[in-house]
């Protein structure tokens, strides 16, 4: 097989490589956050006058919870009645399935492709 | 580019033994201690995140025994990355690579994060008032001051993760025998704290659910291989300091959870900021908060110091090969450290760790973390196909092939689904971004990067090929 050379990148050429990586990932990582789509559905339940029985607290539950600061139940109250939804549907649980499996496939299928160059230069043919 | 093209070629030095490994390993790992592994009990309460802690251990076993086998033969910067580039191919080691990149240049985000907020709230308990602390200056500072100290040099470096995490880890086990009743009256109080509702307050989804930050209990254990070139004998070093670093933390793990889980309601410590301080707070005692404190400080410090030393290894061999501008692939010519690398990477850190929520933050750390365990199994499989037993010579061959890695796959599909429980915009979101990058990198950025000249290894041709 013959040797592959690879061209020089120049300077700006490896800049603007650098900036779409960096705008790929911090997009990414961002879009969710800015849209308000990121993060966990964990949301408090509203309690009207809340009392350390009525959320649920027994004597030593409530000791810690002064220790730690909060003097009465409608301070911690929050923080107690929160609780995630892990409520979901299966087609999203499908679209998920599909996408991480479909993203490893690529990843191996392309991956064997450059293997293969690689070693047939490295070993020969 | 002449200077790089002239320093790229000044290898790292080898300076490192078996004590750093297991520094370097546990010392970024062991702040999942000291934060982070408590959103555990929020999403599926105290049993669900012990068991999660347990099923994390299992994981990180499996890892370990994995990834020992083929560091112990793959001894070069880039860990894993350079495993994918001689065993699966360059694609997947593009973004095996970019899982180390960004799974430690998230964490290190955390650990700035929580060292702000444990300053805010040192400040706050000396009376200054609560929340006003300007929290910004502390976690920029820590994160430069960390910066230098790894351009400066890798033994330095290390030895000083060495000692705090030392103290970091005795703050631990002192908190622990201090609250135990062994020596004296015990302040826990499990069967109190942890009764009716509170005992499974998801119901067995909320075991499966606390599997997402039951990983940060021991997540970077597997960055001790990042050091494979810099390590004075990597067969023996390497898988002696990554197993006594993943024994350490489940001990570790095991002891926060019971000491935490004594003295505070699920609730609070599901959601606490630096929950071993909260309960070193809570045992009355000041010689253990202050104790706890700076092993919090310390902890977050190291494991900081751990992420910007993986990182920079990772983006540095990347640069190396050229799959990344080769302007990233010099070594100083003093210090003999990735310095461009190190340097590049600040500024990331400081976008995350002073505008994202820290469990934003985590789950990012974790998730490209779990992609990164989904390729271990992949590779082991590969590489013992490629080179049997009998091809080359091991440091290490891990027992039971292939069973540690259909477990280590199963438990990341169930890990998948905990993420799914909660965070699945985050997780669809990181893996549509790297499907775009690996088709921005198959299609464009591989023409720069020679074909043959990757294979650095002495190995034989592969079976197959």
């Amino acid at each position: 097989m013959a040797k592959y050379v690879a061209p020089v990148q120049g300077k700006v050429g490896q800049i603007i490589d650098v900036i779409v990586l960096l705008i790929m990932a911090i997009g990414a990582l961002y879009i969710p956050l800015w849209m308000g789509l990121a993060g966990s559905s964990k949301d408090p339940q509203p309690v009207e006058n809340p009392t350390w029985e009525s959320l649920g607290q027994n004597p030593a539950m409530v000791e810690q919870w002064e220790k730690l600061g909060y003097s009465d139940a409608a301070s911690a109250a929050e923080l107690i009645t929160a609780r995630f939804d892990y409520s979901f549907s299966i087609t999203a649980l499908i679209v998920m399935i599909v996408v991480i499996v479909g993203y490893y496939a690529i990843l191996l299928r392309f991956s064997e492709k450059e293997y293969r160059e690689v070693i047939a230069e490295k070993f020969g043919e | 580019m002449a200077q790089a093209q002239t320093t790229e070629h000044v290898g790292l030095a080898r300076v490192l033994g078996p004590a750093h490994i297991w520094a370097l390993g546990v010392g970024i790992v062991l702040v999942g201690e000291y934060m982070g592994w408590n959103f555990s009990v929020g999403k599926g309460g105290a049993y669900a995140a012990l068991m999660a802690c347990w099923f994390a251990g299992i994981l990180y076993t499996c890892v370990a025994m994995i990834d020992s086998e083929v560091t112990s033969t793959v001894a070069a910067a880039g860990g894993q990355y350079t495993q994918a580039k001689h065993i699966v191919g360059p694609l997947m080691a593009f973004n095996v690579g970019l899982y180390l990149v960004f799974a430690y240049t998230m964490l290190e985000a955390a650990n700035a994060i929580t060292f702000g907020f444990l300053i805010d709230t040192v400040a706050t308990m000396s009376g200054h008032e609560a929340g006003s602390l300007d929290q910004r200056p502390f976690i920029i500072l820590a994160i430069m001051f960390l910066a230098w100290l790894n351009y400066r040099g890798v033994l330095a470096t290390l030895t000083f993760n060495l000692v705090i995490t030392a103290i970091a880890f005795t703050a631990v086990i002192v908190l622990f025998l201090s609250t135990s009743g062994i020596f004296t009256d015990s302040p826990l109080r499990h069967t109190e704290l942890m009764s009716g509702p509170a005992a499974m307050p998801y119901g067995w989804l909320g075991v499966l659910a606390a599997m997402h930050f039951g990983l940060w209990y021991y997540l970077g254990i597997e960055g001790t291989t990042q050091a494979a070139e810099e390590v004075r004998s990597p067969a023996r070093s390497l898988p002696f300091g990554t197993l006594a670093g993943v024994m350490t933390l489940a001990i570790a793990a095991t002891l926060t959870w019971y000491v935490c889980s004594g003295l505070m309601p699920w609730e609070y410590l599901g959601q606490a900021g630096v929950p071993l301080f909260d309960a070193a707070r809570l045992s009355g005692s000041t010689f253990l908060m202050v104790f706890l404190g700076i092993g919090t400080m310390f902890a977050t410090l190291a494991s900081a110091n751990g992420c910007i030393n993986d990182a920079s290894r990772a983006w540095f061999a990347m640069g190396r090969d050229r799959y990344l501008p080769g302007w990233f692939g010099a070594v100083h010519p003093r210090y003999r450290t990735p310095y461009r690398a190190i340097i590049f990477l600040v500024p990331i850190a400081l976008i995350f760790a002073l505008g994202a929520p820290i469990d934003q933050v985590i789950t990012f750390s974790i998730l490209s973390g779990l992609l990164e365990y989904t390729f271990m199994p992949l590779n082991i499989i590969l590489f013992r196909r490629k080179w049997p037993l009998e091809s080359i010579n091991r440091g290490y061959e891990h027992p039971f092939h292939p069973l540690p890695a259909y477990v280590l796959l199963g438990l990341c599909g169930m890990t998948f689904f905990a993420v799914f429980l909660g965070y699945g915009t985050q997780l669809v979101a990181m893996i549509a971004f790297y499907i775009v990058v690996s088709l921005w990198f198959h299609f464009w950025r591989y023409r720069f990067v020679n074909r043959g000249a990757q294979f650095t290894m002495p190995w034989p041709k592969p079976r197959g090929y």
